[in-house]
């Protein structure tokens, strides 16, 4: 019986192989669509390269858009060039240039198309046009070259340019192909697929001489090109290059977001470069003097930069250690006995102290705070403290990427128990006085200028945030905002404890460490100064920080302004971050004088052996080589007192 | 024993040829697809990948010896041993593989790449076979048909965490061996039509569906003789048509609403290409141009121009019958197509010469692997069926591939020598 079940399996294979006989006698001998052979006419594919869409600034003003240029191709076998050096001259190329770029295009083929010249523009294709009659095997194809109008946030857009060999293998769909241009870096390398469109195909018709003989099929395989999206940014075209102009001849970055949506609307990071020098024809040369250029302008510091947060922590210790219960309005610390200096008169409650940046005040806090959960062994109490002090902290979005939509965000760092005990090299071998540094917001922290502009922008919503974002809408503004963007994150913080940290932010400003004329009338601005340990690393002056909203009672803007270099939070950045807030709330500088102060300061480090960019992960607090266990609160040999600054 | 005289004549010689003339045949047509004219590349350069080729039949050759010469015990001895030995082979690729292709299923050393997915197929029918020789088994019964589910699903699941979906969907072709071995044929059937279903539902119309279910239960009473029209029959008639439909719904409800845009258009393109012309939808298109251009006779060996300028893709792995296609014409499909035609039905009627069960049920385990193969393969070339990347058996350049058909066939002809031999004593 079984055995008959042979016939049906043997009957199903030549069924199949019947079927795909008759498919193959179809396609290959009834149906003559396909057969290109039998014709004269040879059947050309010609790859018809969208426009890829511009970019625009939050109210419609043109950041990117596209110019007509020509690219020649050249074909060896079919070139024909009775002067050479005439030809040359023309084309404003050496003899060498030609023979070299002559012989790559023979060794990819003699019969194909291989690039020549590119971006050639419509000025000089018209000179050249009409002599080109006379040489053989040139074809211009029509292409086009990004142009950016406003001179400014090359960082964050990145650039287009020909697709790399390793993006080109590493494609799961073989979209792209040799030479094909591709966004890198920034927004243009987030919203490729938007800003590309589809590439459409062409089958042509030509016969053996390769003039065109119409389309093949009437167009029946034919697919049209459909340009690329549009990208509408949040960015604040006119803001965004006053803050440009701010950081003239300084180090380090500015971004501001709106803290009810989380859209970033300035994105400075200093010193950068005119994006067009990325898009000409020089693109190689260009980019290799950037990449060579000692202050790196090719980083995009406000999401690539790590520093130590400074001062401006301070606002994450006086929130978390309220909601703890530890720390209380009316909480009074003095200096004495805390082993970190200060510039302070000391002896303040919670909002003098952050209005003056106390830093015995928060020393205080954070031990507290650490040793709240009154475990006996005063190790096990700093491990257990640490890490609800860590997890608190993380909802900051401290520690993690904030997923900002650009490529190469960084995670900087938010030390847990455990990388202290594999610092230590065991548990239970470390405690507060260890980690106290932690408290002003030096030690192993590390963070990116975005992450303390979202911590600015989740004070002034009194406790969410959400992630900040380049994007305001695809194709149309507002449009196709991914959800992650709409999502608001809560730091699990109740509202009624921001309001002394907010005050406290407002005193810095009017009578704190925020420098007087900073203040500007009619701005509201509050703000927390910080200053980031550099000077210890054998250069002269330590970063300036300022982070801060405005207006106070209904935040429009959130701002952090990093400068690298320059000394105190309350000077430099405070100033920068003033007249940027002044300029987005009231569209005009009123405080010319302060403009003029600002743009004329230089920062710019020495170059040797400094490195400009703020060293990551050096430890600032001097360990013990070999942490010893102690027995007893009270260390019994303190680490060399270390004079922490912190405004 | 390991020694005996007659083990080559024992061998059946009729698919030693059949395999002879794929793998030359296979060869050539890698030199083809590499060929190009401004070069000429010798047929043995080793850069080239016919060059590579050669270096895999010879030590496929060698690789035959061996099979040959071991006890004919071994096999069925070590059945699970080499499954457990495939099996650990999966995992490692899992933690140690290399990403090619964004599937991470290969071995990487020096040059060469090896892809332990391309040999589960051949210990999972050892094991298989091994399993279904306990006398007694009966494939209508769910106590002996579990674990034969499990020996299927384990190395199934490891294939496709190394997202090497093509290769897993070949384990589908053990149907046919448990199908000759009593599983009922009420399964396979409900599998093609569950399959025939999926596809339709994607690219028709919901309305149309329901119309053709209809329409098909109307024909099946119409055509029902008068007596047998009997109000339970005529009910689980409608049942089975209201399960179809539910399916259907079901089916485009789950692509269209719970999948996420971009997943939605994997699944689409692998059933109607054109949803992507630039990508997959591109190749069928090459594909067919090129395998329609060949014409009766083809332009000739070498000639090819479709296949040559890079406008099939893959054309010397996945795509290589485009260039058999194009090159030797409706002729060269027609003897490629009868030769694997020749070999399967010829590996069914050995395989029901067995007197072993062990034997029988590998031999047709090596039949549906290779007729799935084939039947996707090609398939996907002329447009009928969707782009599942897995090799054309023992044409495709690539030494895993290569390896595991050699091996799989050889092994089912060395078992086969040994009835032969039985035999001539008796």
């Amino acid at each position: 019986m079984l055995e008959n079940r042979k016939y049906s399996v043997i009957a199903a294979f030549l069924i199949v192989g019947a079927i795909y006989l008759f498919r193959l006698f179809y396609l290959q001998i009834l149906d003559d669509s396909y057969s290109l052979g039998s014709s004269k006419n040879s059947i050309k594919r010609v790859i018809e390269i969208p426009y890829r869409g511009q970019i625009y600034d939050r109210s419609g003003k043109l950041i990117v858009y596209n110019t007509p240029v020509y690219d020649l191709y050249v074909t060896p076998k079919e070139m024909k060039v009775p002067d050479t050096l005439a030809f040359c001259r023309m084309m404003d190329i050496t003899r060498s240039d030609f023979d070299s770029i002559i012989g790559l295009a023979k060794a990819y083929s003699s019969l194909k198309p291989s690039l020549f010249l590119r971006q050639l523009s419509k000025e000089d294709y018209a000179r050249i046009q009409d002599a080109l009659v006379d040489y053989r095997g040139f074809t211009p194809v029509m292409s086009s070259m990004r142009t950016y109008p406003a001179h400014t946030l090359a960082n964050a857009l990145g650039y287009v340019s020909q697709i790399s060999k390793k993006k080109l293998d590493e494609q799961e769909v073989p979209y792209y192909r040799q030479g094909d241009y591709i966004g890198h870096n920034g927004l243009e390398q987030q919203y490729e697929t938007d800003l590309r469109g589809r590439r459409g195909v062409k089958f042509v018709m030509q016969n053996v001489r390769g003039v065109n003989k119409g389309s093949w099929k009437n167009g029946a395989f034919d697919t049209l090109a459909v340009a690329g999206q549009n990208l509408y940014t949040s960015i604040d075209l006119d803001v965004q290059q006053f803050a440009d102009s701010l950081m003239l001849n300084k180090v380090g970055s500015i971004v501001a977001v709106e803290p009810s949506t989380g859209e970033i609307l300035v994105s400075v990071s200093a010193p950068s470069y005119d994006p067009n020098l990325l898009s000409s024809r020089f693109f190689s040369k260009n980019y290799v003097k950037l990449a060579r250029n000692p202050y790196k302008p090719l980083i995009n510091r406000p999401i690539m930069a790590s520093y130590r947060p400074g001062s401006t922590f301070k606002l994450i210790q006086a929130l978390v250690a309220q909601q703890q219960g530890t720390l209380f309005p009316s909480t009074f610390y003095s200096h004495a006995g805390a082993p970190v200096g200060c510039h302070c008169a000391g002896g303040y409650t919670l909002r003098g102290a952050i209005a003056k940046s106390c830093n015995p005040y928060f020393y205080y806090v954070f031990r507290r705070m650490i040793y709240a959960n009154g475990d006996r062994n005063t190790f096990r109490a700093s491990a257990i403290g640490l890490q609800q002090w860590h997890d608190a902290v993380y909802k900051f979005g401290i520690g993690q990427k904030l997923g900002v939509d650009l490529p190469s965000e960084l995670r900087g760092n938010l030390p847990d128990v455990d990388d202290y005990d594999r610092m230590y090299r065991g548990p239970l071998r470390w405690k507060f006085s260890n980690v106290y540094s932690l408290s002003i917001g030096e030690g192993e922290l590390l963070i990116s200028p975005l992450k303390l502009v979202n911590l600015a922008a989740a004070v002034a919503n009194r406790g969410y945030w959400i992630v900040p974002h380049y994007v305001k809408g695809i194709g149309q503004l507002g449009a196709g905002i991914p959800d992650q963007y709409l999502e608001k994150h809560s730091v699990g913080i109740d509202p009624q404890y921001f309001t002394p940290v907010i005050e406290g932010m407002r005193g810095a400003v009017v009578q704190g460490t925020v420098d007087k004329a900073a203040n500007l009338p009619g701005t509201e601005l509050c703000g927390k100064t910080g200053t980031s340990q550099n000077a210890k690393m054998g250069h002269r002056f330590d970063h300036s920080i300022f982070i801060g909203f405005a207006p106070m009672n209904s935040p429009k803007i959130a701002v952090a302004v990093f400068v690298e270099n320059a000394g105190w939070g309350g000077d430099a950045a405070a100033r920068v971050a003033a007249l940027v807030v002044e300029r987005y709330l009231k569209r005009k500088t009123e405080a010319n004088a302060l403009k003029g102060r600002v743009i004329e300061a230089n920062y710019m480090p020495r170059l040797a052996p400094a490195r400009p960019v703020a060293p990551r992960k050096i430890d600032s607090v001097a360990k013990p080589a070999a942490p010893k266990p102690m027995m007893t609160g009270r260390p019994t040999a303190k680490p060399a007192p270390v004079a922490i600054s912190g405004n | 024993m390991a020694r005996d005289p007659e083990i080559t004549r024992n061998i059946d010689w009729v698919t030693v040829m059949f395999y002879i003339g794929c793998v030359l045949m296979g060869w050539l047509n890698v030199y083809a697809a590499v060929y190009s004219p401004e070069t000429h590349p010798s047929l043995i350069d080793f850069s080239t990948n016919a060059g590579k080729q050669l270096m895999w039949i010879g030590t496929t050759i060698i690789l035959i010896i061996c099979i040959l010469v071991l006890n004919h015990r071994f096999f069925d001895t070590f059945a699970y041993v080499i499954y457990a030995v495939m099996i650990v082979g999966l995992l490692l690729v899992l933690v140690a593989g290399t990403n090619i292709n964004g599937s991470r299923s290969w071995i990487k050393y020096g040059a060469f790449q090896i892809q332990p997915a391309e040999f589960a197929k051949l210990a999972t029918a050892l094991a298989l076979a091994k399993y279904l020789d306990v006398p007694g088994l009966n494939l209508t019964k769910r106590k002996d048909l579990l674990p034969i589910g499990g020996l299927l699903i384990l190395p199934c699941l490891l294939i496709l965490a190394s997202n090497e979906t093509g290769s897993t969907l070949v384990f589908a072709s053990f149907i046919i061996m448990l199908y000759r071995e009593g599983l009922p044929g009420w399964i396979p059937a409900t599998g093609i039509v569950l399959a025939l279903l999926l596809v339709v539902a994607l690219i028709f119309p919901k309305l149309y569906i329901f119309g053709a279910i209809l329409a098909l239960g109307g024909l099946v009473v119409w055509l029902m003789p008068r007596y047998n029209r009997t109000s339970r029959n005529l009910i689980s008639i409608g049942l089975v048509g209201v399960a179809m439909m539910v399916f259907a719904t079901g089916v485009d409800f789950f692509v269209n609403k719970v999948l996420q845009p971009h997943q939605r258009n994997r699944i689409k393109v692998l059933i109607d290409p054109n949803v992507d012309p630039l990508g997959v939808g591109w190749n069928v298109t090459q594909a067919k141009i090129a395998i329609g251009s060949g014409r009766l006779s083809g332009k000739g060996f070498l000639e090819g121009t479709q296949t040559k300028f890079d406008f099939v893709p893959e054309q010397s792995t996945d795509f290589i019958f485009c260039t058999i296609g194009e090159e030797h014409g409706f002729l060269g499909s027609l003897i490629v197509v009868a030769l694997f035609m020749g070999l399967l039905c010829r590996i069914i009627f050995l395989a029901e010469k067995q007197r072993s069960r062990f034997a029988r049920v590998y031999g047709y385990c090596v039949g549906g692997i290779i007729f799935f193969h084939v039947m996707i393969n090609i398939g996907m070339t002329i447009g009928l069926m969707p782009v599942i990347g897995i090799p054309l058996p023992f044409f495709s350049y690539g030494g895993s591939s290569l390896w595991s058909f050699s091996m799989l066939l050889f092994i089912f002809l060395k078992l086969d020598s040994r009835r032969a031999m039985t035999l001539s004593r008796v």
